[in-house]
């Protein structure tokens, strides 16, 4: 058409000038930084790779990876897991359908850090909902958030919190299955729980890698769950709460950059790494 | 009625066994059911706590509600101002929404319907945007946002979330308006729509499911979206609601009534929205483009 340079800048203009100001600029400037020690906004001296040095000699930085990836291996096991089940449970029942679309998708439209308060709630040594329940029966109060349990008890959560969303990705996945696939398969006597692993599994395989490696990048961003229930105390810390003190708590603007780095490729290698280990081919109905 | 059931069933229906099994179809919905229970017993535990005194929420939290109270009500507004969070909440959230299906509608349009040089490329960078966390991105962005005097107002958070949430918004509604067949816009043409009009009168109309979807995440990830609050807009004459429920944990820890009615108040409003918008969505989502 013509005139249509025109519009292509226009229209593209507003959108790049926004990521351009407030997404690329900064990434860079992060990477910029890692290189840096600073104090404040206005005094920083290039240290080469001194924090990057510093970084592998981390501690606590270590321990937060560790952390993290526990938390990835729940997140990975329990919500895929769970969201898989409940998406070939829907897909094979008849009633209901919608109610339970419905009804799996309430806590992801919640905010993090109101499901965090809600367990906050939950796990209250005094007078929380499970230490109430435990004390009905007659049992000793448990301590939720201890050194050995915090982490598992934030994952719940965590976990809790984004299966009805993979569930949805799922099922979209199933419905868009052809129907004569399971007309073939019933022929051959391939019903139930073996049809579940012999056509519709493979069949949406494309999918649950997509989930896996969301459910990878978005562990790597888990920040509100941590920060409400335990502050990172009790082995919680997780490479965005530990970031989020060095950065902005300490000011350390120029190590904090350098754990973003390290978050970003870290999640980079992981998600390459999955995609390795689950690779496919496509399917194309 | 069982009886004609079972006649029909007989010995010689084989191809009917699955539904001879109903035991099997009873454990799926007790498993169904059984996680619905946990989604809705908890949003009805804490809505049900947000009508009682504290005492009564640790003593006895699983008692209905029968005479409420509404002290936690009156508390969540007078003491820690509630309805101001919910304001900079909405004005944020929603200036953010609309500010990033305005550019990202435009954007989309572009790379969906014109072909040009560098528009694969554009599409690659957008993928790769997707692995930026705000980890890599707060800091520089703060340092930009006290530069121009804009942390702690409501361009603090509006403008990086609009950022944040472009590519996201981009992907989902190129892909969308990609599907619109090209004689609706060659009739637009013909009737002499330019690029503009035709941007307001066909493919923002027809794309709406999309747009609509679209707009639901970027509306909850911007409205839930605690890190960034807690860095670019922390005062208390602007912070959004995620963030007054960060402080009520630490400082009102004890007050249980309160943090149950904070807890609903945030959560009811988006949920009842998203109840009436769910329809819409599916309904936009099945019924594909372009109808005859």
């Amino acid at each position: 058409m013509k005139g249509d340079r025109k519009y292509i800048f226009l229209f593209l203009l507003p959108a790049a000038v926004f990521m351009s100001i407030f997404l690329y600029y900064p990434f860079f400037k992060s990477m910029y930084l890692s290189f840096f020690r600073t104090s404040g906004f206005f005094s920083k001296t290039f240290v080469g790779f001194d924090n990057y040095a510093r970084m592998f000699s981390d501690e606590l930085l270590g321990a937060a990876t560790l952390h993290t990836l526990e938390l990835m291996l729940y997140v990975i096991v329990f919500q895929v897991g769970i969201a898989l089940i409940l998406a070939v449970l829907v897909d094979n029942v008849t009633w209901g359908k919608g109610f339970f679309r419905m009804v799996f998708f309430f806590p992801v439209v919640i905010s993090g850090t109101a499901i965090a308060l809600l367990f906050v709630l939950f796990y209250n040594f005094q007078f929380g909902l499970l230490n109430n329940i435990l004390q009905n029966l007659g049992f000793d109060k448990i301590l939720w958030l201890s050194e050995s349990n915090a982490l598992k008890a934030v994952a719940v959560p965590t976990v809790w919190h984004y299966v009805g969303f993979y569930f949805v990705l799922f099922l979209t996945a199933m419905s868009k299955i052809p129907a004569d696939f399971y007309e073939a398969a019933k022929l051959e006597g391939i019903t139930g729980v073996k049809k579940t692993f012999l056509l519709t599994i493979p069949l949406i395989m494309s999918d649950i890698k997509v989930v896996i490696t969301l459910a990878i990048t978005g562990t790597l961003k888990v920040f509100e769950f941590i920060f409400v229930l335990t502050r990172g105390q009790s082995g919680t810390e997780v490479l965005g709460t530990y970031m989020y003190k060095k950065a902005l708590v300490d000011q350390n603007f120029g190590y904090g950059s350098t754990i973003a780095i390290y978050i970003v490729v870290f999640g980079v290698l992981l998600s390459l790494l999955a995609n390795r280990l689950l690779k496919r081919d496509e399917i194309t109905y | 009625m069982q009886q004609s059931v079972k006649r029909e069933l007989g010995p010689r229906s084989v191809t009917m066994k699955r539904r001879s099994f109903p035991l099997g179809t009873i454990l799926m919905y007790a498993v169904l059911f059984g996680w619905s229970l946990t989604t809705i017993y908890a949003l009805f535990w804490i809505v049900n706590n947000s009508f009682k005194v504290s005492r009564e929420v640790m003593n006895n939290s699983f008692k209905l509600a029968l005479d409420p109270v509404m002290v936690n009500y009156t508390n969540a507004f007078d003491r820690i101002n509630i309805g101001k969070g919910y304001l900079n909440s909405l004005i944020m959230s929603g200036s953010t929404v609309l500010l990033v299906l305005l550019f990202g509608g435009l954007a989309a349009y572009v790379l969906s319907r014109f072909q040009f040089r560098g528009r694969k490329v554009i599409f690659s960078i957008l993928y790769a945007s997707l692995l930026i966390p705000a980890f890599a991105t707060v800091v520089p962005v703060y340092e930009l946002l006290i530069h121009w005097k804009l942390a702690n107002t409501y361009g603090g958070l509006i403008f990086p979330q609009t950022a944040g949430n472009l590519t996201f918004a981009i992907l989902v509604l190129a892909g969308y308006l990609s599907t619109i067949p090209k004689e609706l816009e060659e009739a637009a043409f013909i009737d002499g729509c330019n690029r503009w009009t035709m941007f307001i009168k066909i493919f923002l109309p027809i794309g709406r499911p999309a747009f609509a979807s679209a707009s639901i995440f970027v509306f909850l990830w911007s409205y839930n979206d605690l890190f960034s609050a807690l860095i670019f807009v922390s005062k208390e004459n602007v912070r959004p609601i995620v963030l007054l429920l960060s402080e009520i944990s630490s400082q009102y820890g004890t007050d249980f009534g309160l943090m149950a009615t904070a807890v609903s108040l945030t959560v009811v409003p988006v949920l009842i929205i998203y109840l009436f918008i769910q329809k819409y969505i599916e309904k936009g989502l099945t019924e594909g483009a372009v109808k005859g």
